[in-house]
């Protein structure tokens, strides 16, 4: 039996924010795919649920302003779904498309997966690279917070009780930048991120590298990106040795844990094999891009 | 708690129900008389609850009731009748399908997604859209074929 709760279902923007000024037990609930699952587990605080789906400031996926702007409601299905999605963070298509399987995708939104912040919560790596930002707002203002930051720990975030995520957003790439997502998983379907990463880099004309972005989920108590190795790539070209460097430190960023999927241990090595393989795809990408 | 009215249209009929804001749309439908949506996980892992919510295909185990307050749900037997049933019901029936049947229900629901979606699958596409729903009996290769016989069939009477 699951305990009693109350529902609200605002109509408007305005309405949503006001109850939960109001009443600091008041639980969004969009897909309901962690919230429904935690009710049933009893684990859930608060006793009130808002469903906050029919809110339309929290939905579309849009390129404006150099940005790629997703409202916090978008679904993994509508992701999955959106060419500006494939076009301009393909690393973000590519762990859409292995997030749980297709009953569960049409209804888990962003904003749900990244407020429960799971340490393996399948969009953070992807979002991580894209250099992704959230914005918060609630009765008291808007602000917008770089997800490397919005994220403390496990089911933890910046995000205070009386605020909503209404959008997520990322710069577009510029030209000569390639990135690749990987998740590792027990099974091909519905099953939870054994480790994941996300790799970025962008080069200059000659090939070497200006910027990278390495994140990993699953192998820390959050999603976390692997700051010395993105520093041992910038000023190099990717070669075997450089991507072999900064894979190893990519899995030396790892403060893993053992559980029912994996060792600490694998979950270590795996990163860093993961890692490798994503650079030398990238490299590969970019040379052909050069190529064309 | 305050139980509130809801309003379900369930295979084109209308129901107002009253319910506790715990009540899950499985519950719901399951309580209605709906019982060709199955209950096997209560966790969003198995499928067996699967349904149409305003045409997409969703684990009614995950959906509260009163989240689905004036939408539109299909269940599998709303898809056909005794008399003139689906041809994915047809399929599964002929192709051995269904063999304890739990599944059989929630796995129709997603395929009939699949075909909406992509009309002609490759055994991998679905597999891949029938990723989320479990079956214990089959082995799902006849699952893959009778959504593939299914699809021929719709294909033919689409075409003429
Ligand atoms: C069978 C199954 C398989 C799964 N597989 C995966 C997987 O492969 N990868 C993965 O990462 N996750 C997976 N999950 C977990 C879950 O589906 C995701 O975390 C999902 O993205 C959550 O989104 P939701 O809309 O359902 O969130 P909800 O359950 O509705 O909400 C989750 C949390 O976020 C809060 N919230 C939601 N939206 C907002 C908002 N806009 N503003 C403020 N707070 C908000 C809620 O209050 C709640 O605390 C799986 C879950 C199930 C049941
Ligand atoms: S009963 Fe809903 S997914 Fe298993
Ligand atoms: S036929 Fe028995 S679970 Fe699928």
């Amino acid at each position: 039996m699951l305990p009693d709760y109350d529902s609200l279902a605002p109509a408007t923007w305005a309405e949503a924010l006001a109850a939960l000024a109001a009443q600091p037990d008041v639980v969004p609930i969009a897909g309901g795919t962690n919230v429904v699952v935690g009710m049933r587990a009893g684990e859930l605080r608060g006793r009130t649920l808002m469903d906050i789906n029919r809110l339309p400031e929290l939905h579309g996926i849009r390129v404006s302003d150099g940005h790629v702007v997703i409202g916090g409601g978008t679904t993994v299905a509508e992701l999955l779904a959106s060419p500006a999605i494939t076009e301009h963070a393909y690393p973000l298509h590519q762990a859409a498309a292995a997030f749980a399987n297709p009953l569960v995708r049409n209804r888990a939104t962003i904003g749900g997966n990244l407020v429960d912040a799971s340490p393996a919560a399948d969009t953070y790596p992807p979002l991580l690279v894209l250099d992704a930002e959230v914005e918060l707002v609630s009765l008291h203002g808007v602000r917008w917070l770089p997800l490397d930051q919005f994220v403390l720990g496990v089911n933890q975030t910046e995000r205070r009780p009386e605020e909503l995520l209404r959008s997520v957003r990322w710069p577009l790439a510029p030209e000569r930048s390639a990135g690749l997502h990987h998740k590792l998983a027990l099974r091909k379907g519905t099953a939870c991120s054994v480790m994941s990463a996300a790799v970025r880099v962008d080069t200059d004309q000659l090939g070497r590298c200006t910027a990278a972005r390495i994140a990993l989920g699953a192998v820390a108590p959050r999603p976390i990106r692997a700051h010395e190795a993105e520093q041992s790539l910038v000023g190099e070209s990717l070669t075997e040795v450089t991507i072999r460097r900064a894979a190893q430190l990519a899995g030396q960023a790892c403060r893993p844990i053992d559980d029912v999927r994996s060792s600490a241990a694998y979950r270590r090595r795996v990163a860093e094999v993961v890692v490798r393989r994503l650079l030398t795809a990238v490299d590969l990408e970019l040379k052909e891009g050069a190529q064309a | 708690m305050t139980p509130q009215i809801v309003t379900l249209t369930v295979n084109s009929r209308t129901h107002q129900v009253a319910l506790g804001a715990h009540i899950t749309l499985l519950r719901a439908l399951r309580d209605l008389g709906y019982t060709d949506v199955k209950n096997g996980c209560e966790k969003g892992d198995c499928g067996a609850c699967a349904v149409l919510l305003d045409g997409k295909a969703v684990n009614s185990c995950l959906v509260l009731a009163w989240q689905a307050d004036g939408a539109q749900i299909n269940t599998n037997a709303g898809l056909g009748t005794q008399e003139n049933p689906h041809p994915l019901q047809v399929a599964f029936a002929d192709h051995g399908a269904v063999q304890c049947g739990y599944c059989t229900s929630g796995a129709i629901i997603a395929a009939h997604a699949l075909l909406e979606a992509n009309p002609a699958p490759t055994e991998t596409e679905i597999r891949q859209a029938l990723s989320g729903n479990l079956c214990r009996c089959t082995g799902y290769g006849q699952i893959t074929e009778a959504v593939q016989a299914a699809a021929a069939v719709m294909q033919k009477v689409k075409g003429g």
